[in-house]
């Protein structure tokens, strides 16, 4: 016999079902007068640092279908490359920006918009640096455990070509599921579920 | 985004491998949905960057005083909802066993017949019109939370020809790095719906599943008030960063 290591399992992941918005957001789903506001709607405020950019999103079903229960969140860095979190070691990041947002997809085009800013590389845990990108999670009917993906900048071709993760996708004709294309101020970014597009999900 | 409760010293350590095989996967046709929203290749795996062992953190400061209070926080001045009251309360722990503190907990439910209060939702069960059916509440220091809410009821849903839902509170979890991220759902003890369900049976593990299921908590009860639940929830451990900063500090 040796000792117990004593570690407790993770407990399982169930949908977040059709009605997730009730939860993550109430006033969106028309549910007022309970909390002031949707957590996560604005990241930014008149104040935060960097370039300014929104990001359009739509997650796509194996029929080509646009999903209108999604719930999405977005994380990433500030201008700087900082992430506002106590894990954050390196320094202070911009205090007028959250570094998270939530939005639910539009009920009729499947569509949402993140008014974010644009954010700066951060080294991978082996130093090298990463190309500016902003991790996501997804969330609804019919997903059983929430999906991570991440959206890279199409005009950052420069540092996507050395990111360390984009790099260790096998497949390089699927690399471009991860890359958004920018139109002036608006970055498009559509997640394939599943078929000959399906985007590159990460177990991390 | 404000100050965390604590005067811990983060932990930037990367989290434990996620064991798939006691999450449901994605794609499981008893699930109907599930058949045109599950990826079919391989995920890709890492290691976690900075990017998931941060997070973002919410201070007591978001929460209103009927945050997690479902009987009240909808309900006109005087007026409460209708359904068996209970406390739901436990600990946000993760796989080593510590309290997560300062998790943000997101809960929402039907009504106690079964009712949601949403625009797709097309039951015959009432609204109540006292109940909207979501809290919110955030972990003490050792990981603790409690609500009060009512006993939601069973429902009919639109799978195979007469799939039911057991009474269930679904629950979102932040705790301290975005891949501990979680959504899940808590069960009733005794529910013989549990094990009828196409979307518990999804977790291909009953083991598994029996962690979901709250257990009745007599002493917890509150006489002539309320009955108890209560509902560990655990999320991934992490390794200790002991070992692996370097010394530039990232």
């Amino acid at each position: 016999m040796v000792q117990s290591l004593d570690r407790l399992k993770e407990s399982p992941s169930q949908t977040a079902g059709p009605y997730a918005h009730i939860g993550l957001t109430p006033n969106f789903s028309g549910i007022s007068g309970v909390y002031e506001s949707d957590l996560g709607v604005a990241m930014v405020n008149e104040k935060t640092k960097g370039e300014r950019i929104a990001v359009k999103i739509r997650v796509i079903d194996g029929s080509g279908t646009p999903l209108k229960d999604a719930v999405v969140e977005i994380w990433q860095a500030d201008a700087a490359g900082l992430y506002n979190s106590p894990s954050e070691m390196r320094g202070a990041a911009d205090p007028n920006f959250t570094g998270w947002g939530r939005q639910a997809t539009d009920m009729a085009t499947g569509e949402c918009l993140f008014e974010t800013v644009k954010p700066g590389r951060m080294p991978f845990p082996d130093g090298r640096l990463m190309a500016p990108h902003i991790t996501i999670w997804i969330v609804a009917r019919g997903i059983n455990i929430g999906l991570h993906t991440r959206m890279y900048f199409g005009d950052e071709e420069a540092a996507n070509a050395e990111d360390p993760v984009l790099a260790r996708i096998e497949h390089r004709v699927r690399v471009a599921t991860l890359i958004a294309p920018r139109d002036g101020d608006t970055y498009t970014f559509d997640i394939h579920l599943q078929g000959e597009r399906e985007t590159v999900f990460l177990d991390i | 985004m404000t100050e965390r409760m604590s005067n811990r010293r983060p932990e930037t350590g990367a989290f434990f491998r996620r064991d798939l095989n006691a999450h449901p996967p994605a794609y499981a046709p008893i699930y109907k949905t599930s058949v045109l929203r599950s990826p079919r290749r391989a995920l890709l795996s890492l290691d976690g960057t900075l990017s998931e062992i941060t997070g973002p953190v919410f201070g007591h400061n978001i929460l209103g005083e009927l945050d997690n209070d479902l009987i009240h926080n909808f309900a006109k001045p005087g007026e409460s909802a209708i359904g068996p009251r209970i406390i739901v309360y436990g600990k946000v722990l993760d796989e080593r066993g510590k309290g997560v503190s300062g998790a943000l907990l997101e809960f929402w439910q039907a009504n106690a017949g079964g009712r949601y209060r949403h625009k797709k939702e097309g039951y015959i069960a009432a609204l109540d019109p006292n109940f909207g059916g979501c809290g919110r509440t955030i972990t003490d220091e050792d990981g603790s939370y409690a609500f009060r809410t009512i006993q939601p009821g069973p429902y009919p849903w639109p799978n195979g020809p007469n799939d039911w839902r057991p009474a269930h509170i679904h629950f979102s979890i932040f705790g301290h790095g975005f891949a501990q991220r979680l959504i899940t759902q808590m069960y009733f003890e005794g529910d013989p719906m549990i094990w009828q369900c196409p979307i518990v049976r999804t977790i291909p593990d009953r083991a598994a599943i029996e962690r979901l299921v709250a257990a009745l908590d007599m002493e917890a009860t509150i006489p002539m008030d309320a009955r108890a639940y209560k509902f560990d929830i655990v999320l991934r451990g992490r390794r200790s960063s002991l070992f692996e900063n370097r010394l530039e500090g990232n």
